[in-house]
């Protein structure tokens, strides 16, 4: 049977350890949505260099493991004179990392859009940008949402990186009331039940935006 | 209205336009024909810059089309366009479709665009569609959206590429009416399309090519009746006689 007196007594742990992933998952979420759109833009820009530095971010943030990234943060920057704490360094990998993802998600729909809807609009007269404020990006976004969904929820999971560098997260305080209690499995069980907590409504939040894009057609 | 001097067109090695003259009066309806890939498309959309010229001269409504200095999307403002696929915005109503670039681009109220749009839905015989999405509509009332979308623009010159292609032949009748009324009224039309019954009824000129060349200019009853060019007539025969 599972031991709750465990949960009980490490409530505290638990809860700091909780809010701790909560904050460092909203905070990358946020930072990587819009780091990743402007990576996009990067990369679909009619200016040849900024494509290249699109291309360059994702593809070298993308093909090295999250720990390296978020190391590059936590020992990286101390050795040219930035220390940050556990937390930020964390936060700031996670997001870097993720928002390479976001960024080839986000191009990937923009190109999914027909090229005869920027046809239409151009040859109407919109500029560029109106034609992406008003034609394209609505349209994409419908396209964007399922896999943009299944990179939010990944991120979650992937803020328990924060426990390798003492980031004080969920991962961190279950690894910390292990060692305290000698109880592993356990203690591993509550961990996971609080993950579900802030993973499966993202879930079903993302089933529900993709079910009403698709009533508006 | 529209000129163009010796203009030229490459893709890569191909050579897609060659030394094109052509001049296109105000008012007039010229049907552009030919087999497929010989440029017809191509030289359509060229008139609102779609596609850049490689070298020569083209100059519509008074203004060089690929000049550096041309403020392209205030010329385009004066060019409707109609696509073989309609290209609809999906994610809008028929009325937001038509009303988009009168409100963003020429600064019209809604109000007034609303209104205009339904006076040229009306004009194309659906105006009980306008608040419908393009998807529930059929082929050939999407057109004829399309063509209300060009017109609210109040352009100078309609352009039309092969706008009854993609239609099924029980539609295509409602597509070419609406041209014809166009026509009727004064628009300077310039039309793609294989329909021979259209450009011997409407058009004033037609203009036959092949690959990239202009072979031949003439009137609907000298074309039709005796087309100069050996490759014009090998063309006809072709499509009239099935």
């Amino acid at each position: 049977m599972i031991d709750f007196s465990i949960l009980i007594d490490h409530w505290d742990m638990y809860l700091e350890g909780f809010g701790n992933t909560l904050k460092a998952s909203l905070l990358a979420l946020i930072g990587s949505f819009v780091l990743g759109t402007i990576f996009a833009i990067f990369r679909i820009s009619p200016i040849r260099p900024l494509n290249w530095i699109g291309a360059a971010f994702v593809e070298f943030i993308r093909n090295i493991p999250l720990i390296l990234v978020v190391f590059l943060f936590f020992v990286g920057l101390p050795a040219i004179g930035i220390v940050l704490n556990p937390f930020l360094a964390g936060t700031m990998g996670l997001t870097v990392y993720t928002a390479a993802f976001i960024a080839e998600t986000i191009r990937a729909g923009i190109q999914a859009v027909p090229k005869g809807q920027t046809e239409a609009a151009r040859s109407s007269g919109l500029t560029y940008l109106q034609t992406m404020r008003y034609v394209i990006l609505p349209q994409a976004i419908k396209v964007v949402i399922p896999p943009m969904g299944n990179q939010f929820i990944n991120l979650v999971k992937n803020s328990s990186v924060l426990g390798v560098i003492a980031g004080l997260d969920l991962m961190y305080f279950g690894d910390l009331i292990a060692a305290d209690t000698f109880v592993t499995f356990d203690v591993y069980i509550f961990v996971g039940l609080f993950y579900l907590i802030l993973t499966l409504p993202l879930s079903s939040f993302v089933s529900y935006l993709e079910r009403r894009l698709a009533k508006g057609r | 209205m529209i000129s163009f001097h010796q203009v030229n067109k490459h893709y890569g090695n191909f050579h897609v336009l060659r030394n094109i003259d052509l001049h296109i009066n105000q008012g007039e309806v010229v049907v552009v024909i030919g087999p497929s890939g010989s440029g017809k498309s191509t030289m359509v959309r060229c008139i609102n810059r779609l596609e850049t010229v490689t070298s020569g001269e083209l100059v519509v409504d008074n203004v060089q089309v690929n000049d550096k200095n041309t403020d392209i999307n205030k010329l385009r403002r004066n060019i409707g366009m109609v696509f073989q696929h309609f290209n609809l915005y999906p994610h809008k109503t028929v009325l937001e479709n038509i009303t988009l670039a009168p409100v963003k681009v020429l600064g019209v109220s809604q109000k007034e665009a609303d209104e205009t749009a339904l006076y040229y839905l009306e004009k194309v015989g659906i105006p009980e569609k306008a608040d419908m999405y393009p998807t529930q509509l059929s082929g050939g009332q999407q057109q004829r959206v399309a063509i209300a979308r060009g017109l609210a623009m109040r352009p100078k010159i309609m352009l039309f590429d092969e706008p009854t292609s993609a239609l099924d032949p029980e539609t295509i009748g409602e597509v070419l009416d609406v041209m014809k009324k166009l026509a009727q009224e004064g628009m300077t039309m310039v039309v793609v399309t294989h329909e021979m019954g259209f450009a011997r009824e409407v058009a004033d000129r037609i203009v036959f090519m092949d690959q990239g060349r202009i072979l031949e200019e003439a009137t609907p009853e000298q074309f039709f009746a005796n087309p100069s060019e050996e490759r014009a007539r090998l063309f006809l025969s072709r499509i009239l006689n099935h």
